[in-house]
């Protein structure tokens, strides 16, 4: 933190570094080569298949491809997150 | 030993051309035997960035269709003895060559006992890219620290390690140190992080290289030069020096800059 700094206006983060958050956010998808149209398709059918065991909250659900550590190299790999909030259980008939 | 490195990038205008000029001026001042060549048929740039464009007689596309042997065709630099070009045929497309006539091109220049043979890709990833990096050992990217520059450097090193090419060496080029320190550019660990290569070198964006490439004279022999120190760097670690990265921390933001910089926000 210099001097100047506590002039400049906060919280804005500098744009290097939104640059880089844009950047590494586009490269996932990139990489795994799924467009968000993809992606919505994927919610639509997980969200179909959930619902016939449990009802859940479709305006809380977040899916989205990350990034993780693999535990093979040191390298990352991508992963499919889900944050999935349930309501209630249904009655499952056997 | 020869080694054939392909200078390549994706994006267009990052700096492959000038790269290219200045690590063959590089190699050669130390004394290797160095081939450039021009992959980027119709667009042809290498020759009027090394100041050879008044001496060409044949060109690539001549070699690879048997119009004349390849010893014809190779342009022998005005200042360096080992230096030579072959430059891109600029009548016609990148259709004309395919990556087998590439690789045999590559093998030829190899048995003219060439120590490095630098291959400067076209930006794109069709077949001018294809073409480029057939007869490549290794591959250089050049990128700039944008956005839209990395997202295709990282496109590109997909593509280099699906053809084969694995652990292509990275050159971040026109590093503007006064935006990186008020945090207004990606710096070199940004960088390096998202895409995760190694780094060959990092390349201060400098105006003597504006003017080098107005006089056709590659920066890399001007001593006053901080780009051409850069390259002269890179130039050392690719024959195998361990040289650190160019120290970026002797150029302080004045007091001027700082306070121009309050006003900016």
């Amino acid at each position: 933190m210099d001097f100047f700094s506590f002039f400049k206006k906060k919280n804005a983060p500098p744009s290097g570094s939104v640059a880089k958050d844009r950047l590494k956010l586009v490269l996932v998808h990139d990489r795994v080569n799924c467009s968000s149209q993809v992606l919505e398709m994927l919610k639509t059918d997980i969200i179909k298949v959930i619902s016939n065991y449990m009802e859940i909250d479709e305006e809380e659900l977040d899916i989205q491809i990350t990034q993780t550590q693999s535990e093979e190299n040191n390298g990352t790999v991508p992963v499919l997150y889900a944050n999935i909030p349930i309501k209630s259980m249904r009655k499952v008939q056997d | 030993m020869s080694e054939v490195i392909v200078i390549t990038s994706g994006k267009g205008g990052v700096g492959k051309t000038t790269t290219s000029a200045n690590l063959g001026c590089g190699l050669a001042v130390l004394g290797k035997k160095v081939a450039l060549v021009d992959a980027d048929i119709g667009l042809r740039n290498l020759d009027v960035v090394m100041g050879l464009e008044n001496r060409i007689v044949y060109d690539l596309v001549d070699v690879v269709e048997g119009n004349c042997r390849l010893k014809q065709a190779l342009i022998k630099d005005k200042r360096y003895d080992g230096l030579f070009l072959l430059p891109a045929a600029q009548t016609r497309d990148k259709d004309a060559v395919s990556p087998e006539q590439m690789q045999k091109l590559c093998e030829g220049l190899k048995e003219e006992g060439f120590d490095f043979i630098i291959i400067d890709c076209p930006a794109g990833i069709e077949q001018g890219f294809k073409n480029a990096i057939a007869g490549a050992d290794r591959a250089a990217v050049v990128t700039t620290p944008e956005v839209s520059a990395v997202r295709d450097a990282d496109r590109i090193i997909g593509l280099l390690e699906a053809n084969g090419l694995n652990n292509p060496m990275l050159i971040l080029n026109r590093l503007r140190i006064d935006l990186v320190q008020r945090g207004d550019m990606m710096n070199i660990e940004d960088v390096t992080e998202i895409l995760a290569v190694d780094i060959l070198g990092v390349v201060p964006d400098d105006e003597t290289i504006v003017i080098a490439t107005n006089k056709g004279e590659p920066a890399v022999t001007n001593q006053e030069s901080r780009a051409g120190q850069a390259y002269r760097n890179i130039v050392q670690r690719l024959i195998g020096q361990e040289i650190p990265l160019m120290s970026f921390e002797e150029q302080p933001v004045s007091f001027l800059e700082k306070l121009k910089g309050l006003f900016r926000h």
